[in-house]
């Protein structure tokens, strides 16, 4: 799961280009900082109230005014600004975040987006998430495929939304889907998998590429 | 000049029984914490309480068993109704629930701060296309919210959240209450300094007017009504 963990990351990695703003979500989006292609250069977000995060901060190295939206002691870039909430969430939904990267319970064939509640179960609340989801100008879906055996890729999700067809990329251990001609496309496939294997694994309906890229299990 | 030095038993007493407040903080970094202690040892029940989050219990790792935020009024039974962008990583928020002693209201996070920055500026609320197909569309009481069409673009309409009061922290204020808010202590302070009827300010330093430059300070003291001294910084 881990090696799955760091394909998924690192296919995610590549989507970014050098400058681009970016917000990770909590969880597996985070990998993606591991594996930044050769000259691109990134600048995080974090929703709690700046851009310029770097990192962890080291134990004892911590300081108590920089935390990160997941609560983490974190350090930040010589170029880091620090902001209230409300200019934190007026750069995400002002359009000034180029990418976030973040997982799903469900995503449908419509983009439609779910990842914050189950009913039934304890309330978490969905904190950032339908503003960064609603506001940045790719949202990438980076997920296991299935969850325990569980489709998660859906014809329509059963879930409360978080927000309406607003997803535009799904990088799972599989491969990578999109929308092409406002169609779900499976584009790139891991070639230790097969085309029915994805089937199998996706309630939702896609098409195939004509074009489609075949990624190297590594 | 008005004096608004006060200590943080005088700064809590005009807060009552079911009384709105907002508390700054956002898992406990840049909260009131000296202006939370005032509260519970004063003892004012039924609240209603804004804030981002449940603040930290000592079940979450990083307060080394302190209780940080608006952890301290849950744990003491003071608040009835919490109106938050995310309530899961304090434990007791979901127990309340499940007891029936605490009820939510939820808000995207940025949805949450428009709507006490409304209130501050004097707007009728805000329209956000955050929300829109979602649960968000219902008030917690299951009642539609209002959408509205600009230019062919639909928006949920969010109305102004108007605390009766603000707590609030600042690394340095000067006894005007113009203050400073360090790094990522900011969060939802600013916010909710302006939207409160009264704005009651936690500061580490407070300085004599004049002593540092005006253009030191981030935010006017004009939202502000009394200010405490003697915030201290989180011992990690």
């Amino acid at each position: 799961m881990g090696d799955l963990k760091a394909r998924i990351a690192k296919r995610a990695a590549q989507e970014f280009h050098d400058g681009d703003v970016v917000n990770l979500g909590i969880g597996l989006p985070t990998l993606c900082t591991s594996y930044l292609p050769e000259g691109v250069d990134i600048c995080l977000q974090s929703e709690n109230g700046f851009t310029g995060l770097s990192g962890k901060a080291e134990p004892g190295k911590e300081d108590y005014r920089v935390i990160d939206s997941g609560g983490n002691w974190v350090t930040y870039v010589p170029y880091a600004n620090f902001f209230g909430s409300e200019e934190s969430f007026s750069i995400i939904r002002g359009g000034h975040v180029d990418a976030t990267v973040l997982g799903a319970m469900q995503v449908d064939e419509e983009g439609n987006l779910a990842n914050w509640i189950i009913p039934g179960k304890a309330v978490a609340g969905m904190g950032g998430a339908m503003d960064l989801v609603c506001g940045a100008k790719e949202v990438i879906i980076a997920m296991t495929h299935t969850q325990k055996g569980n489709h998660k890729i859906m014809k329509k999700c059963t879930l409360p939304l978080t927000a309406e067809k607003v997803v535009d990329k799904i990088i799972t251990e599989m491969g990578v889907m999109e929308w092409v001609d406002g169609k779900l496309t499976l584009t790139e496939i891991y070639d230790d998998y097969t085309i029915d294997q994805v089937k199998e694994a996706t309630e939702a309906e896609f098409a195939v590429a004509e074009n489609l890229k075949h990624l190297a299990a590594e | 000049m008005k004096n608004k030095m006060v200590t943080a038993a005088e700064a809590v007493s005009a807060i009552k029984d079911g009384d709105m407040i907002a508390v700054g903080g956002f898992l406990g970094t840049g909260s009131p914490e000296i202006l939370m202690d005032a509260l519970v040892a004063q003892g004012t029940k039924h609240l209603t309480v804004i804030a981002n989050d449940g603040g930290l219990n000592e079940e979450n790792a990083p307060t080394n068993g302190k209780l940080k935020g608006i952890a301290k009024l849950l744990a003491n039974h003071q608040i009835d109704h919490l109106i938050a962008s995310h309530i899961g990583v304090n434990p007791e928020i979901n127990r309340q629930i499940a007891a029936g002693t605490l009820t939510y209201e939820l808000f995207p996070q940025g949805s949450l701060a428009e709507k006490l920055r409304a209130a501050g500026a004097g707007l009728g609320g805000v329209l956000t296309p955050v929300g829109l197909g979602t649960p968000m569309e219902k008030d917690w009481l299951g009642n539609e919210k209002t959408i509205i069409e600009i230019d062919g673009v639909k928006y949920l309409l969010e109305k102004p959240l108007r605390p009766k009061f603000a707590l609030v922290r600042a690394d340095y204020c000067d006894k005007y209450g113009n203050f400073t808010m360090l790094k990522a202590t900011k969060n939802f302070n600013h916010v909710m300094a302006m939207a409160a009827e009264h704005t009651l300010l936690a500061s580490e330093k407070v300085y004599e007017i004049g002593e540092r430059d005006a253009d030191d300070y981030q935010f006017s003291g004009v939202y502000v009504e009394k200010i405490v001294e003697g915030e201290k910084p989180w011992e990690i």
